[in-house]
């Protein structure tokens, strides 16, 4: 007789913990021949306020640990990553992938992480300047993270999109919602449970899971988010997220996947990347004896 | 309740010592000659390396603010105007100014700032009539600091590889610049210098009440013999610049003024490929600490928010002090703003000029009742304001509370909210408590609480121990709703320039 399969429920990833969405609704999520793969949770705008208050909470913990110490956990995230590379090549199979190109999917995502991970170190020393003005001050001008960041996901490719959108994010001290791959959601919310165990802190990171058309309006009106990634936006909707986004004057950030390919390693990859979600700081000081 | 400073006098003549002798001191009017500036009638439109008239054959009259004497008219230019300038800088885009030799382009910029060295005094005497401020800040601030600027970016435009490792440079296109009145040349030069040097070409809208400085530059951009077209200037109002933001053939908008018009102007380019920048408003903390130099501090609070008559949208207009230094501090102040001479502003001795313009006065005024109104101590100079002309007394509000509108949103003009604290975190917590993020202060001996403050304020310029200064090589711009992209220093590049 054959053992039943325990099947596993898909929630969303706030603030550390895994939660079903407080609206209690689900979507059906298929394989690409219709058989039904998962209910994942069709999250709301109060799950996305929540994951937003917690990636306010998070943020000054986040960026005021030391950029050793974000690598690290960077790092460590690529670690886990590995461990569980066969559960997440399964579920991008599931959704629609070969065996090989699963595998290739998520030897990206781990070389991914592993790359950012060096650069937390590093891209304060290429980006930041001593500038040399014309009196007796020090100047000299850091990039800081721009705050709460909030990431649609692009549909494919699902966790590798979504890897490659968040990790500049967060290795750069900000702290992110991440609206995920609407079609394809399994592997990107596994994700969630890679992070809780890789010592990310509670709210850096929130996976919600849902529908973009209702989901995406809010993450680009919330008055606490400070930039926003259209890379995942459907292209006819864009417009109106840019719109929304100058409330606050959120910053605006859009990666081209389609057309530069996620495989790019000069640019679906780069520090630019990380100072898409950065701001500028000069700090003048007297000099004198 | 309002003391004014005649009555701290009364007081002082009362109890001698309480008021520094300084204040009652006289100066004799030192006038900045007139005579060898010479301001056309009229002024056109500058397109396509030539002066213009606009399609409408609209004109509007551009005064003194500080006499209310019209100096000239300008041109009005219309969405017509604008088709025509962008054909023109696009034009010289794709026929000439991305192709010339990147080293030939640095010399023509450097001809700019030499030309804007050779005719400062002119340039200061025209922008002190026009906009209001003191002569001794556009002649040693405004137009030196124009000039080293367009000098700096020069330098940059055959160097652009080394700003961008690992990266083609190209440059963005035709770009829309859209400038403030508070510091008209000098924020043409912030505009142009960069976007020049990385191979752009301009149409440049200057402000509607300060338009003269600009047709000054674009005379110099002539005598330049700048290729016709890459430089177009074009005067107007709020309908030139939409005009300027929604034509389709602009590839960059950037834009200095208020944070209103910047969110306007956000919404409008959305759904397009045009990229963005944003200098916007501000209104930045200035934090005293106990243990600050106080006499250094309160020149700091001082040229904080009353220079260029607070018109400056990094102003230091909140001003926190921490409450075992708040009666010092209020008392040397009430002192210095006594000192502060208010009035002609080409008197070299004018410390504070005219406002800007009607409209900005009565802004300010209605800010001002409204602190009024929410209870706070107002003091004002109680200086003899000239009849004629658009004036506004140094004033500042004590006992503001952190809601209250003189706290809460920009004046941009000479009135300072003071607040108090008691530890760094509760400053923190106030200072970083607005939707802005501009610029901040900092004044304290304590080297670790210098870095810990500049490190946890949430704005793009810190000024530690010091206050308003700027140089081309140091980036400025905003956080939060105060705008986005930097001008200056190598990060001024990054605006004008497509990465590949």
């Amino acid at each position: 007789m054959t053992r039943l399969a325990v099947r596993k429920t898909y929630k969303l990833y706030i603030n550390g913990e895994f939660p079903r969405t407080e609206s209690g609704r689900f979507y059906p999520v298929r394989a690409n021949g219709g058989d039904l793969l998962a209910n994942a949770c069709r999250g709301s705008r109060k799950d996305l306020r929540n994951a937003v208050v917690a990636a306010r909470k998070a943020q000054s913990g986040w960026s005021g640990k030391t950029a050793y110490n974000r690598g690290q956990i960077l790092y460590r995230i690529a670690e886990v990553c590995e461990s569980r590379a066969a559960e997440l090549a399964d579920e991008l199979r599931r959704q629609g992938a070969s065996a090989v190109e699963a595998r290739r999917e998520i030897d990206a995502v781990i070389d991914r992480w592993v790359y950012y991970a060096g650069w937390s170190d590093k891209y304060a020393q290429v980006f930041g300047s001593v500038n040399p003005v014309a009196g007796p001050y020090y100047n000299f001008t850091v990039p800081e993270p721009t705050g709460v960041v909030g990431v649609v996901a692009p549909e494919e490719p699902s966790l590798l999109g979504l890897v490659s959108r968040i990790a500049p994010v967060i290795v750069g001290g900000n702290t992110v919602i991440a609206i995920t791959s609407e079609s394809k959601p399994l592997a990107a919310i596994t994700m969630g449970e890679v992070f809780e165990t890789s010592d990310v802190p509670a709210g850096v990171i929130n996976l919600i899971s849902g529908l973009k058309s209702e989901l995406v309006p809010w993450l680009a009106a919330h008055m606490d988010v400070n930039a926003i990634d259209t890379t995942g936006v459907a292209d006819e909707a864009v417009a109106k997220v840019q719109q929304t986004a100058a409330e606050n004057v959120k910053r605006v950030v859009h990666f081209d996947g389609a057309s530069i390919g996620w495989d790019d390693a000069r640019r679906a990859q780069s520090p630019y990347a990380i100072l898409d979600f950065q701001e500028s700081k000069t700090v003048w000081h007297p000099m004198g004896m | 309740m309002t003391t004014t400073i005649t009555e701290l006098e009364t007081r002082e003549r009362l109890q001698p010592g309480l008021a520094s002798s300084s204040m009652l001191w006289e100066y004799a009017p030192s006038l900045e000659s007139t005579d060898h500036v010479r301001v056309a009638p009229r002024y056109e439109l500058f397109i396509g390396g030539k002066f213009v008239e606009p399609h409408s054959g609209k004109y509007f009259e551009t005064i003194n603010p500080a006499t209310e004497e019209r100096l000239s008219e300008v041109a009005e230019a219309d969405a017509e105007d604008v088709d025509r300038a962008v054909k023109e800088a696009r034009r010289a885009y794709e026929k000439v100014w991305r192709k010339i030799a990147p080293s030939e382009r640095a010399k023509y910029i450097f001809r700019i700032a030499r030309l804007i060295q050779e005719k400062s005094r002119a340039l200061a005497v025209v922008e002190t009539m026009n906009g209001g401020k003191p002569i001794k800040e556009s002649r040693d601030i405004d137009i030196p600091l124009a000039a080293a600027h367009f000098f700096y970016y020069a330098g940059w435009a055959d160097k652009l590889e080394y700003a961008f490792p690992n990266r083609n440079v190209a440059p963005v296109g035709v770009a829309g610049q859209i400038i403030p009145w508070n510091f008209p040349l000098l924020m043409a030069a912030w505009k142009l210098a960069p976007a020049l040097a990385a191979g752009n070409t301009i149409v440049l809208k200057p402000a509607e009440t300060t338009p003269l400085t600009a047709m000054l530059l674009a005379e110099i951009i002539q005598e330049a013999e700048l290729p016709p077209g890459v430089v177009n200037i074009l005067t107007g109002a709020g309908g030139t610049g939409a005009a300027l933001v929604a034509h389709p053939d602009v590839d960059k908008i950037a834009f200095t003024g208020s944070t209103d018009v910047g969110k306007r102007i956000q919404r409008a380019i959305a759904g397009t490929k045009k990229k963005l920048t944003l200098e916007l408003g501000g209104k930045a903390p200035n934090i005293i600490f106990e243990d600050a130099p106080l006499d250094q501090a309160v020149e700091g609070i001082i040229n904080g928010i009353y220079f260029n008559q607070g018109h400056v949208c990094c102003a230091g207009s909140r001003l926190f002090v921490q409450e075992s230094v708040v009666e010092p501090i209020i008392r040397k102040l009430r002192e210095r703003i006594g000192t502060l001479r208010v009035g002609n502003p080409l008197d070299k001795n004018t410390d504070v000029g005219a406002i800007n313009s009607r409209a900005q006065l009565e802004k300010i005024r209605e800010l001002v009742d409204s602190g009024v109104e929410e209870g706070a101590e107002m003091v004002q100079t109680q200086c003899t304001l000239p009849s004629r002309g658009f004036w506004f007394a140094p004033t500042f509000f004590t006992g503001v509370s952190q809601s209250s509108r003189i706290a809460q949103e920009e004046i941009f003009g000479p009135v300072l909210s003071v607040l108090t604290f008691r530890s760094p975190e509760e400053a923190l917590e106030k200072a970083n408590n607005t939707p802005y993020g501009l610029s901040a202060g900092v004044w304290t001996e304590k080297g670790s609480r210098i870095l810990k403050m500049a490190a946890k304020l949430r704005a793009g310029v810190i000024w530690a121990n010091t206050y308003n200064k700027f140089d081309p090589a140091s980036p400025f711009g905003g956080y939060k709703e105060s705008g986005f992209g930097r001008e200056g220093g190598i990060h001024g590049l990054g605006p004008y320039v497509t990465l590949s």
